[in-house]
């Protein structure tokens, strides 16, 4: 345990160094957030979103982004670079096991998104006026599973790419693909019905994170053959379990 | 007491044979040093001792415990300093130290390692900020952070200037000196030659000779050659009677010799005696590398082999 608590110290020293993702994961999504909230338009009650403001609707999408960022491009980043460096060989001649390096980037990319998320609802809270989640239980739940199952994914491209160089392009391409269905491109409420239900399917389930924070944005964004919101719950829990079985199945040391 | 112990090794990759037949004991407060050309099995060879490598056939034994079932009790006693491996580039000295003497069970204090190493201004200097020679010792000083009877220094001063390659030497000296077994992965010869007590010379996956230096290049230099010039007439024969004599060439008044045993003063004694003056005396001194070439049949990568004018 003492090895696993001073990795986890270093580990989260090396993340606090690395000023690019402290900005673009910890603080960009308050930043977006705020940024379109300067925009009176998105500020105005409307009726297609039920007289919802549109950045009621949108705050869970700024809070996907920091969880993306960090679970997809982040991590897998890192353990490419450690293992194409030798670091995790380098590890694998003493007695910590580089498992340990995997539990402690995860236990790091998990506090810095609570910390990106506490950030994001706190000054949307105080600078927008937007509620912080109604129903906190199922929010932490729906956002640590749904986390779960983005860094799954993460951890299947650590697994199998060869390069740091690999590792951020497939980062990219899930970022983007992700970020899609996170309704950072076409705001979930715009979605056509069949792409909102694909969305169920899809880390970090952005509707469960949306019912969770909101029942009246969660109504708006629902669809009529969408999952109930443990159903979603379940659904990412699964692909939580699945990916990670398929990135320990695939991961290479060196 | 023996700290290693490896015996009729055997790996291969595929078709490859990357060792074939490798045996050689390590006795404790060695510094044993392994040579051999590119591709020879050296890697494999530590790798496996380091129990990152599983052996197709064969056995290990470091401290009398086995790098793959006493796995977790060799890896608190055996410290490596690997070739080609890293550290996060941000992460800082002190933090690395820190860092890699919580995974031992008993491990020294790390700040005394900084003085050892030289390192005690450079704590709080990331990775990346330094130069090869402080990577290098921030290397070494990780693998002995865990207080290891067993060192493994893999290519230890590659990409190190001159002055910074003499530092570790006498570095590792000083390790030495503390107690530790050496096991030195090389393809410097003067760094072998220098530095170690025995040498193993591997070469196509077997051992091809083990030795002290010394007893390597006396073994490989069983011929040796005397050059010399004379202005006085001289007859051949005063040299080819000597016992030590096998054979004698003149080129344009150079003449070289050629012989065994003690040939310098075999040849120096008959000049004298027949009144001879000889300039230019020179002996083709064999060094190490020298007996490389004749174990290997091969150069140990782009050097001259030299020739030291005798004194």
């Amino acid at each position: 345990m003492h090895a696993l608590r001073e990795m986890v110290k270093v580990e989260t020293k090396l993340f606090l160094r690395d000023s690019a993702t402290v900005i673009f994961g910890v603080l960009f999504p308050a930043g977006l957030l705020l940024g379109l909230g300067a925009i009176p338009a998105l500020r105005e009650p409307s009726p297609e979103t039920g007289g919802l403001r549109s950045i009621d609707v949108w705050a869970p999408t700024a809070l996907v982004f920091g969880m993306v960022m960090i679970a997809v491009q982040h991590v897998p980043a890192v353990i490419a670079t450690y293992r194409e460096r030798g670091i995790l060989r380098r590890l694998s001649t003493t007695p910590a096991h580089p498992r340990n390096v995997l539990l402690a980037q995860m236990i790091v990319a998990l506090a810095s998104v609570v910390v990106s998320a506490a950030l994001m609802i706190f000054l949307a809270w105080a600078v927008l006026d937007i509620a912080p989640p109604e129903r906190p239980l199922e929010f932490v739940v729906a956002f640590v599973v749904g986390f779960a199952a983005l860094l799954g994914l993460g951890m299947i491209s650590a697994a199998v790419v060869r390069t740091s160089g690999a590792a951020n392009q497939i980062g990219t391409l899930l970022f983007v693909a992700l970020m899609f269905f996170g309704g950072a491109f076409l705001p979930r409420v715009l979605m056509p019905d069949l792409l909102r239900e694909v969305g169920d399917f899809i880390p970090p389930g952005l509707q469960a994170l949306t019912a969770a924070w909101s029942a009246e944005a969660g109504e708006v964004t629902a669809t009529a053959g969408g999952q109930s919101f443990w159903l979603q719950i379940a659904i990412m829990a699964g692909i939580a379990v699945i990916a990670s079985a398929i990135a320990a199945k695939l991961f290479r040391w060196e | 007491m023996t700290a290693l112990e490896v015996r009729n090794l055997h790996k291969r990759y595929g078709t490859h044979v990357a060792i074939d037949d490798v045996s050689f004991t390590v006795e404790e407060g060695e510094i044993f040093g392994i040579i051999g050309p590119n591709g020879a099995g050296k890697t494999t060879t530590v790798e496996s001792i380091a129990g990152l490598r599983t052996p197709d056939s064969g056995s290990i034994s470091v401290l009398g415990l086995d790098p793959i079932k006493d796995r977790a009790e060799v890896r608190e006693r055996l410290g490596v300093q690997l070739q080609e491996s890293s550290f996060p580039d941000a992460i800082k000295v002190a933090e690395a130290l820190e860092l890699y003497s919580s995974f031992y069970r008993d491990a020294v204090d790390w700040r005394e390692l900084l003085d050892l190493l030289g390192l005690a201004d450079k704590r709080n200097t990331q990775y990346k900020a330094l130069s090869g020679g402080q990577k290098q010792r921030l290397s070494i000083a990780l693998a002995l952070v865990g207080n290891p009877k067993v060192a493994i220094l893999d290519e230890l001063t590659t990409g190190l200037d001159p002055q910074a390659r003499r530092d570790t030497w006498s570095l590792i000296e000083r390790v030495r000196d503390t107690g530790v077994t050496i096991l030195l992965v090389t393809h410097f010869m003067d760094e072998a030659e220098r530095l170690s007590d025995r040498i193993a010379v591997i070469d196509g996956g077997r051992v091809a000779a083990v030795d002290t230096p010394a007893g390597l290049i006396a073994r490989a230099s069983a011929v040796q050659q005397v050059r010399f010039r004379v202005r006085e007439p001289l007859d051949r024969s005063v040299l080819t009677e000597l016992s030590d004599v096998t054979g004698v060439e003149i080129t344009e008044g150079r003449w070289l010799v050629t012989g065994s045993g003690q040939l310098l003063s075999s040849v120096a004694g008959a000049l004298a005696r027949a009144q001879v003056v000889a300039e230019d005396l020179r002996v083709d001194q064999r060094n190490l590398e020298d007996a490389f070439v004749a174990f290997t049949g091969r150069a140990p990568e782009s050097k001259e082999p030299s020739e030291r004018k005798a004194d």
